[in-house]
């Protein structure tokens, strides 16, 4: 059986894909040594590539755009090749910040108010105007991100309304939409899901805890500069409430296979929805390897119970 | 919340046993942009890569080949911590091209040129003392500095490079704080990253205010044969600092621009005494250079019309230098400027008043258009208005679509800048502590 992971793309999370890459590939030879698995970058020659070797399963790890936003999974799926992970609809959803978090409330979850805006308003409108009805209707301090994006690229914490400006330029060199959140105060955790058929299921809680204390992408990727507690150091209802969070949104959003929720836990224990991943990092230091370590799942015997799952779906 | 006993996890069990010349080296969004910088659908004016490709492979290829089978136990063996004694007798030949006539025994033969800087480097400073460099300066001899623990100077340039006045200003000023002035490390010749030469006289002023303070002068000349046009040399290539000063310059060359870098051969021609430290550094840090490396140099040097070879790359620099140029003279926003270099493979650029060309970045990443934001030939974390483009690399009408979709990138930031009147600056420093291969 063939399997092709597929890793880098043009995104400028490109480095981190590959490293998600070669850490599962490897993974995935260890638990599977009769099963072929290669490697591939997103190129001109991909699908050429793809049709002389009819790989009986597609691992898609390509972060930011192009990866999470259903573009490549719906090119699989026209080719008619099984992959892990979720339908390319669910993908767009989950990928928009702003989509994912309306459909959460919807669904009940807390997130933290926001608004969205493209550049062309501040330009159409006036920034200064906007800036202060901004702080005036959501407070500060603020999370100021591109609403497409993963890693912590072009994201700030902003506790000064003169900072504003700076950290919407710094979003927009990332994407054409910034998302200003009311920043929630409390402990930061991610909780990874996987649903091998059975329904999805909550892995360990990874509370977060930087030097710096933003978790950027630094912090994200610099081992050492970021203390991890897993499972996160939360009483049994708070650590249930934040599993239940990460289940919901991944129902909420129709996605499948796995995901990673991001949240704030609030110093009343209530979880705060920031952010879902539909393809999480899995390098050295990423959350989701930290959680399946934690809850004795090896991450090559799961990623093949996940091609199992794709290939019986397909 | 459930309070724990134990520490959590850094994912690191080392994280408190590192130096503190250590702390600096973290993950970047820089580095992770230029990961994307690598892929063909990018215009890479990032790079310093030489065009490797020039080169007669073929004739290269026959080198080598003749190499390990006629002299492989030997190439293949350890070699002398100084360097190969027949490749040292062609370095002279080679230098006095820029008019220095060194000795064979006070040249030291170094895994590219940025070994000997490190080995300087290592020979000369303590941690603390100051060594005076150009405003902006080659990221990697920053990054050998910061390694060191120097307190590293800046001193500005004009359109003759370093200036002498500001030199010794500074270093005036170093000592008033405290600091032991060390010494002074220049790019004499089509300069890293400012593509800005120093005329004789300049020249003549610089070393006279080292000798006045009795500051060792470094003198790094990895492109000083790469000149097109005249910048006050007539048709030679500009005469070396170290040509005129046997005792108070070292002098730092490379094949890595005039041959391969690849090959990782360099070399530094020292006073004796300096020379002798270097060596022993030199044998505790690699033991030796790779005799397989330079014997391929050597054996290049002695059977290929190098001189020749050298022509065939200025052309190509030249035409590829004029196709940015021109580039930028059609496409570039009103209140960007750049200089002209007559030689070598870099123009500096300055943004339009308000715009931070790292801010910028990850919109010319997308734009798939690659250059070096200006901060990182600077360890004070100056020069956001700046940014390198090098033009040795791509090809000509590559270079061009580059600048044409590096100016629209810089228009919608002139648009931002103008709804937002900012720019956005980075949480973290973007320093020289780690060179990647895009920033050579």
């Amino acid at each position: 059986m063939h399997i092709v992971v597929l890793s880098g793309g043009l995104s400028p999370e490109r480095d981190v894909s590959l490293r998600s890459g070669r850490r599962v590939a490897e993974a995935l030879r260890a638990s599977a040594p009769d099963w072929e698995i290669s490697e591939r970058d997103i190129d001109a020659n991909l699908l050429d590539h793809l049709a002389s070797i009819a790989p009986e399963c597609v691992i898609p790890l390509v972060h930011g755009s192009a990866g999470e936003d259903g573009a490549i999974l719906d090119v699989l799926r026209c080719l008619q090749v099984a992959y892990v992970g979720s339908a390319p609809d669910s993908c767009r959803l989950a990928f928009d910040k702003t989509v994912a978090k309306a459909l959460v409330r919807r669904a009940g979850l807390e997130t933290p108010e926001s608004i969205s805006l493209p550049h062309s308003t501040f330009r159409e409108l006036g920034a200064g105007g906007i800036i202060t009805a901004l702080v005036t209707k959501l407070g500060l301090p603020l999370m100021i991100k591109p609403t497409r994006g993963g890693s912590a690229l072009g994201a700030s914490v902003v506790h000064r309304a003169e900072d504003i400006p700076a950290a919407l330029v710094g979003a927009f060199a990332y994407c054409d939409v910034a998302l200003i959140e009311r920043f929630i105060i409390g402990t930061e955790v991610a909780v990874g899901i996987i649903d091998t058929g059975t329904g999805p299921r909550a892995l360990p809680a990874v509370e977060i805890q930087p030097d710096s204390g933003f978790y950027d992408y630094a912090a994200r990727y610099t081992a050492g500069t970021t203390e991890f507690f897993v499972p996160a150091r939360l009483d049994e209802a708070t650590t249930e409430a934040a599993a239940q969070v990460a289940v919901a949104a991944h129902t909420a959003l129709g996605l499948r296979d796995w995901s990673r929720a991001d949240m704030i836990i609030d110093t009343h224990g209530v979880p705060w929805f920031l952010e879902v991943n539909v393809a999480p990092g899995m390098t050295e230091t990423s959350l989701v390897p930290q959680a399946l370590s934690a809850a004795n799942i090896d991450m090559g015997d799961i990623m093949r119970e996940l091609v199992n799952a794709a290939i019986a779906r397909q | 919340m459930v309070p724990v006993t134990g520490p959590g996890n850094r994912l690191d069990p080392w994280i408190n046993a590192y130096a503190s010349r250590a702390r600096g080296m973290t993950a970047s969004e820089i580095r992770a942009l230029f990961a994307v910088a690598s892929r063909p659908e990018v215009v890479s004016l990032a790079g310093g890569m030489p065009y490797v490709s020039a080169l007669n492979l073929d004739a290269l290829a026959d080198t080598v080949s003749d190499l390990v089978r006629n002299q492989g136990a030997y190439a293949l063996q350890y070699g002398s911590g100084q360097g190969d004694i027949t490749l040292r007798d062609q370095i002279g030949e080679v230098m006095a091209e820029v008019g220095i006539n060194a000795h064979p025994d006070d040249i030291v033969v170094t895994t590219g040129s940025q070994m000997a800087l490190d080995l300087v480097t290592r020979v000369f400073c303590d941690p603390g003392d100051a060594v005076f460099v150009e405003a902006p300066s080659y990221v990697g001899a920053l990054g050998v500095f910061r390694a060191y623990e120097c307190t590293v100077i800046h001193v500005p340039m004009d359109d003759q490079g370093l200036q002498p006045g500001a030199l010794d200003e500074a270093i005036t000023a170093a000592r008033l704080r405290g600091l032991r002035p060390k010494m002074i490390y220049t790019i004499p010749s089509f300069h890293n990253p400012a593509g800005i030469t120093q005329g004789p006289a300049r020249r003549h002023e610089i070393l006279s205010v080292a000798q006045r303070n009795g500051l060792l002068l470094l003198e790094d000349d990895p492109y000083g044969l790469l000149g097109f046009d005249d910048v006050g040399f007539g048709d030679k290539p500009p005469r070396a600092i170290r040509a005129d000063d046997a005792d108070g310059v070292v002098y730092l060359g490379s094949f890595s621009k005039t041959i391969a870098s690849g090959l990782r051969v360099g070399w530094a021609v020292a006073p004796h005494g300096v020379r002798e430290k270097l060596v022993l550094a030199a044998e505790a840090a690699v033991l030796c250079p790779s005799n397989y490396a330079q014997m391929t140099i050597s054996s290049y040097l002695s059977t290929q019309p190098w001189r020749q070879q050298i022509k065939v790359f200025t052309e190509t620099y030249r035409e590829r230098r004029d196709a940015l140029l021109n580039a930028l003279d059609q496409h570039m926003p009103v209140g960007t400027t750049w200089t002209t270099p007559a030689g070598g493979f870099y123009s500096w650029l300055t943004l339009p008043e308000g715009l931070d060309a790292t801010a910028m970045l990850p919109r010319a990443i997308a734009a798939l258009v690659a250059y070096v934001p200006g901060t990182g030939f600077y360890v004070d974390g100056s020069g956001r208005q700046h940014m390198r483009l090098s033009y040795c690399y791509p090809e000509p009408d590559r270079i061009t679509e580059g600048v044409r979709r590096l100016a629209g990138v810089i228009e919608d930031e002139l648009q931002l800048s103008h709804t937002f009147g900012t720019s956005h600056t980075l949480t973290r420093p973007e320093g020289p502590a780690t060179p990647a291969p895009d920033l050579q």
